[in-house]
């Protein structure tokens, strides 16, 4: 069991600066996941961390010691790839016995640490077939039982679940997180898919141009945003920012809703909203439209559960509110969290 | 009914079955006329009594072969083809696996060294052969010449590099490895960039050092494409004579005598054009049978 340290941790590519001064630390048997769209640097870090790629700044710390200037093998360290990377000329089971060959375990111990890790992600009747004769989803837990099967102190995965279908990837999330809690290993998991990393991490890390915008619960990033990035990434559709004199107001559109919706009460703030377009998606409804009064044009979004049963439709004006405390503000120059300023 | 004209037109060039052959045509026609028939009249010449300068043509069975087949240039021949095609391509092989390994890599000037190792390619062959020949010579050979420079030989110990059995064959080894190494480096580097490389990543991951990582991945995984290059360094060794030809015209005393060079001082320049060709497709069957073995190893290291 160990930590992962990232210290001010920088990769020049040529003149592309794919991570700038990454700080970031996990904790002990911690579920973190690196959240941001392509080429942000997240990758780009975690081959960092893993040791296929040398940092041209700062450092990376394993359990703290620093590894710079460890390969990988030194690291202690298994790693998941987007496209699993599973040899194709080898069985499953020689795939599984690969790092223990390598690491020099004697013969004889092998084949009994191989079932113990088929065992695990129930793959035990696959060993003696080979990668293409597999399921998407057996070779992924081919490619999890080889990374396991080392009891590694920290587990890398880099967008693994990104090549299964749509049906298989809620069963396999469950399944990741639930086999993470059972081993309690370290891990960073890779995504740009927010409901991944909402659903997965303990903690997740939105990053954005090769840094860090905000780390947090997944609770923390979605509902209180460190900036506008944040608040535009999570979410969808993504949360509404007006602009109102010297800063941006921000607004999930789940919680702009038909003024009479809010039965609850509260201090409300009542914005005239005009709609535009109305998208029926079974659980939810999608408006489309642009505010009226202060914020003339203003485009925006409302969405509402079916279960809120206020009339709405196309073409015409209703009042729409929000709970003044949903209400978050942003500078309009950094894009960073300011307090709260009545518009 | 304007637009009913052009699409009349452009009817049968749609139509594969037509379109097809008529493309395929030309290429199926060059083959069968420069390779077919040449090919069927060596067969037909090698059992019959044809020479140069007569006019008759009958056929004789196999009297050409056995006779042939007796003859002791024959059988140096054959093992000289056998050593030269055998030694020939173990090295290109060799040598290719570890030029293609270096050129996968990036470093500083690798264009240069690319361009340089395919130059053997692109140049004519007779003329980078005549090129050796003058390299190689026994009054002016750089060679020997930096050899006494650096004081490796004296004055009198100049090798005789095409005088000396052993040396010749040699020779004519060294030239042809240099020859035929462009492309087995070229078809085994297509080989090693198809290897994806999330591949190698999850070797250095899984601890994997670098005689493991050479032996149990990279060198299996270019198995199927390696078969195929080495398929067509052999036949090509075993039936090119263009090196012997310039270099040594197969001596001293035969001793870099191959079949092909056999065959065409025999049939060409010596006018026995039936024991000529008998010498030529002696080999064939058994060419063939390399052939096949490697295409079927190849298969299966693919479908695995």
């Amino acid at each position: 069991m160990a930590t992962v340290e990232a210290r001010r941790v920088s990769k020049q590519f040529g003149d592309v600066r794919a991570v700038d001064g990454v700080d970031l630390s996990t904790r002990e048997g911690e579920f973190l996941v690196l959240l941001g769209p392509s080429g942000c640097g997240k990758t780009t870090l975690l081959r960092m961390i893993a040791g296929l790629e040398r940092p041209t700044g700062g450092e990376i710390l394993i359990g703290g010691q620093v590894v710079n200037d460890l390969p990988p093998r030194a690291r202690r360290i298994a790693m998941v790839f987007q496209s699993y990377a599973l040899y194709p000329h080898m069985s499953v089971f020689r795939n599984i016995a690969f790092p223990l060959k390598a690491a020099g375990m004697p013969r004889a111990e092998i084949p009994q640490k191989v079932e113990w890790a088929a065992a695990l992600f129930g793959i035990e009747r696959l060993l003696e077939r080979k990668p293409r004769q597999l399921s998407g989803g057996e070779r992924q837990r081919v490619a999890l039982a080889r990374a396991v099967v080392r009891e590694p102190a920290v587990f890398l995965l880099d967008e693994p679940l990104s090549n299964l279908d749509a049906k298989l990837r809620a069963s396999a999330r469950d399944e990741l997180q639930q086999f993470q809690r059972r081993i309690g290993t370290t891990t960073i998991y890779v995504t740009h898919d927010q409901v991944e990393a909402m659903g997965l991490g303990d903690r997740i890390a939105v990053m954005e141009g090769g840094r860090v915008r905000q780390i947090g619960t997944p609770a923390e990033v979605y509902d209180e945003p460190a900036d506008t990035f944040v608040a535009g990434f999570l979410g969808s559709p993504p949360t509404n920012l007006v602009e109102a004199a010297d800063v941006l107001v921000g607004f999930r559109p789940e919680h702009f809703l038909p003024r009479e919706a809010h039965t609850d009460g509260g201090n409300l703030t009542t914005l005239p909203f005009h709609i535009t377009r109305v998208e029926y998606l079974g659980a939810d409804r999608i408006l489309y439209g642009a505010l009226e009064g202060r914020f003339e044009g203003a485009r925006v979004v409302a969405r509402l559960a079916t279960t809120v049963e206020a009339k709405v439709q196309a073409g015409r004006t209703q009042d729409f509110a929000v709970r003044a405390r949903e209400l978050k503000f942003f500078d309009k120059v950094t894009g960073l969290r300011t307090t709260a300023r009545v518009p | 009914m304007t637009h009913g004209e052009p699409r009349r037109r452009a009817s049968w060039v749609d139509r594969a079955e037509w379109l097809g052959p008529l493309m395929i045509g030309p290429a199926v026609l060059y083959i069968v006329l420069v390779l077919g028939v040449p090919f069927l009249l060596a067969l037909y010449y090698s059992v019959s009594d044809i020479s140069m300068g007569s006019r008759t043509l009958g056929f004789v069975g196999l009297k050409n072969f056995v006779s042939v087949v007796q003859t002791i240039k024959f059988q140096t021949s054959l093992k000289n083809t056998f050593v030269f095609a055998v030694v020939a391509q173990v090295l290109v092989m060799a040598l290719g696996t570890v030029l293609a390994l270096a050129l996968a890599r990036d470093f500083r000037g690798k264009w240069i060294v690319r361009l340089l190792i395919l130059l053997p390619w692109v140049a004519p062959i007779s003329l980078g052969t005549i090129g050796w020949l003058w390299i190689l010579d026994s009054t002016y050979s750089v060679i020997n010449w930096t050899l006494e420079a650096v004081g490796l030989i004296g004055p009198d110990g100049w090798y005789m590099w095409l005088g000396v059995p052993w040396l010749a064959m040699g020779s004519v080894i060294a030239i042809h490895v240099w020859r035929i190494l462009p492309l087995a480096t070229v078809i085994l580097l297509a080989g090693l960039t198809s290897i994806p490389h999330d591949i190698h990543d999850a070797a250095q991951m899984d601890g994997a050092g670098f005689s493991r990582h050479l032996f149990q991945i990279t060198l299996p995984l270019i198995r199927p494409i390696a078969l195929v290059a080495g398929l067509f360094g052999l036949t090509l060794a075993f039936t090119d004579m263009i090196v012997i030809f310039v270099l040594t015209r197969g001596g001293p005393y035969d001793t870099t005598q191959v079949l092909a060079s056999l065959a065409f001082f025999t049939g060409i320049q010596g006018g026995d054009l039936a024991e000529g060709a008998a010498i030529a497709v002696f080999l064939f069957p058994l060419l063939v049978a390399v052939a096949i073995g490697f295409l079927r190893v190849a298969r299966r290291a693919e479908v695995q």
